[in-house]
């Protein structure tokens, strides 16, 4: 069971990762700087697969992609919010860390027990048995989802361009916070 | 028929594209800097690919140049063998990555350029479909010299009128991301029309194109015209494909008179918090910053040495030109001379303290008054420490007196 991390609205990029600690690619130092002065209890606390559930726009500010690695090496599993920046939530995409966007989320409580089912995009509370149903995805991230990634997209067609065919991707989205999105 | 997206757009793929619709498109020029390089060359590298097009990539180092920490060395020196391995066309170090693009000659109206960093936007002031993405982005941007585009729906932003010294480009863009708020302009892009957008010089209309990002836009564009044109000769000898909207579809139109302004402040923690600045006169104030790639051109430094000549000032002060370009210009037209007279610390070509990484990092508690674009908790230093955003005019008048000052009462 994952356990959610509340947060608000307009939770910009220099809050998921202060830029005073984006000097690195180093993953394990990202994810030890993930919400380290918005929240300093989150990487002492977060477990592989929790869910960050945030008001609008989550991800503004800056471009730096160190936003996303920090989630994901912290072992976020998912991000749940009614909108998103959009280099934020390009960035997520293309480095297969699945973004829910769902409206209403104001009784998920912080430390709410939740399932999450990534096919169908439904996240669903356990005390309260309630659910959230994500609005699909734009046609082409769903198209980079499948494959896990934009690398993933680029390396099976050689580019952004062609059709996908039965061999792109299993229609999974990639379990994030494990080794394989990582790589 | 469109929008300036849609032209841009339906130029470059022969065919015509309206608002909503995702498009492969082939970019003219691909940038990153060093802090977005290491991790667009790990991409890269993941993907075994090279870069396709090395003369339409450029690398900058801006972000902590010259180097104040080991870290920053190393991650320079991942960008110059990257740059080397690569065989790219510019290495550039010689000022802020959005300054020096247009100053090489590098970006011309009618160009699709992709960049590692949000503030890639500034570009739109010289007529070009410019906009920030992750390292990830990029690096298929320079491995299929394409990226990936939703044709944005466009705000038109009217300006009428004519700005009234000291009042400022900057106060404008503050009172704009306050109607608009801080999402306002969200996977849209923001069209800046009207007489009052003709009447802008080049810097100005960078000011506002850099500042459409804090509306979470896309892209904030000029129509190429002839201030445009003037400001390429003798910089780029690219030709121009001035494309311009025939018959736009708006999603939204915001008209603003320039003459009616006033001095602007954006409190922190939020960009869309603009009030008149003469409502908070008077805070006390430990440093004033101006630069960035929102306001550290020529004539940002003008209104500062003006302001500041045969004067002292009142609170610690840092300067840090855009480029070498504007800094050289500064020096020969003696605004330099007169800053640092006045007790102003004048720093080399870069971003400088608008990240908190060196050159007037702030200390817990500490309040600063600043030109740059965004006032984010903890940007500038300490998390605790505060970022007020304002015009040139309005830094260099609260240099002088030592705490938030109109600049009307001072000039
Ligand atoms: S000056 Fe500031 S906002 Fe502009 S590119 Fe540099 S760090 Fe970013």
């Amino acid at each position: 069971m994952a356990r959610v991390w509340r947060f608000g609205d307009s939770v910009n990029t220099d809050q998921i990762i202060p830029g005073r600690y984006n000097l690195t690619t180093d993953w394990a130092a990202l994810g030890r700087a993930c919400f380290v002065e918005l929240r300093p209890d989150f990487t002492s606390g977060v477990r592989p697969g929790d869910v960050i559930v945030a008001g609008e726009d989550f991800g503004c500010g800056s471009s730096r992609e160190h936003a996303v690695i920090a989630l994901q090496a912290a072992g976020v599993g998912a991000v749940v919010a009614p909108s998103y920046a959009r280099i934020f939530y390009r960035n997520a995409i293309n480095r297969g860390l699945t973004l829910l966007e769902c409206s209403d989320l104001g009784s998920l409580a912080d430390g709410a027990e939740v399932e999450l089912d990534r096919i169908s995009g439904v996240l669903r509370e356990a005390s309260t048995g309630r659910e959230w149903r994500a609005r699909p995805l734009p046609e082409f991230a769903q198209r980079i989802a499948r494959h896990g990634g934009v690398l993933e997209l680029v390396q099976a067609h050689g580019g952004l361009r062609g059709e996908c065919g039965p061999d792109c991707g299993s229609g999974l989205a990639p379990v994030p916070g494990g080794e394989s999105d990582v790589r | 028929m469109g929008t300036l997206m849609e032209e841009i757009i339906a130029a470059h793929l022969g065919r015509s594209v309206v608002a909503g619709d995702t498009v492969v498109v082939p970019v003219d020029l691909v940038m990153s800097h060093d802090t977005t390089t290491p991790l667009v060359a790990d991409q890269l590298a993941r993907l075994g690919r090279g870069v396709k097009h090395p003369e339409r990539a450029v690398v900058v180092l801006d972000h902590v140049t010259p180097a104040a920490t080991v870290a920053a060395a190393q991650q320079h020196q991942r960008c110059r063998e990257f740059v080397a391995g690569q065989r790219i066309g510019s290495l550039l170090s010689d000022g802020i990555c959005h300054q020096v693009l247009p100053e090489h000659g590098l970006v011309a109206p009618g160009d699709i350029v992709v960049g590692a960093d949000s503030h890639t936007v500034t570009l739109g002031a010289l007529g070009a479909l410019a906009t920030g993405m992750g390292s990830t982005d990029i690096a298929v941007a320079y491995a299929t010299g394409e990226t990936w585009l939703r044709v944005p729906a466009t705000i038109q932003v009217r300006l009428e009128g004519s700005l009234q010294p000291p009042v400022s480009a900057k106060d404008l863009v503050l009172e704009l991301v306050r109607r608009l708020g801080s999402d306002g302009a969200r996977y849209q892009a923001i069209e800046y029309t009207g007489p009052g957008a003709a009447s802008l010089p080049m810097g100005d209309r960078m000011t506002l194109s850099n500042m459409a990002v804090e509306m979470g836009a896309k892209a904030g564009i000029f129509a190429a015209d002839e201030v445009t044109l003037r400001w390429l000769d003798g910089r780029s000898d690219r030709p121009c494909r001035v494309v311009t909207a025939r018959d736009p579809g708006y999603s939204r139109s915001e008209g603003i008179s320039l003459t009616a302004l006033e001095p602007m402040v954006a409190p922190p923690p939020a960009v869309d918090s603009a009030r008149p600045v003469r409502e908070l006169a008077g805070l006390a104030v430990d440093q004033v910053f101006i630069g960035t790639c929102t306001n550290g051109r020529l004539a940002d430094l003008a209104v500062a040495a003006t302001l500041l000549r045969g004067r002292q000032v009142a609170v610690r002060t840092v300067v840090v030109p855009a480029s070498r370009e504007v800094y050289l210009e500064a020096l020969r037209a003696g605004y330099l001379e007169s800053l640092v007279a006045a007790g102003v610390a004048v720093e080399s070509p870069g971003c400088g303290p608008c990240l908190g990484r060196h050159k007037g990092v702030l200390g817990p508690g500490e309040r600063a008054v600043t030109t740059m674009s965004r006032n984010f908790r903890g940007r500038m230093g300490d998390p605790s420490s505060e970022i007020y955003l304002v015009s040139p005019a309005t830094a260099a008048a609260t240099a002088l007196r030592g705490c938030l000052t109109d600049p009307r009462e001072v000039v």
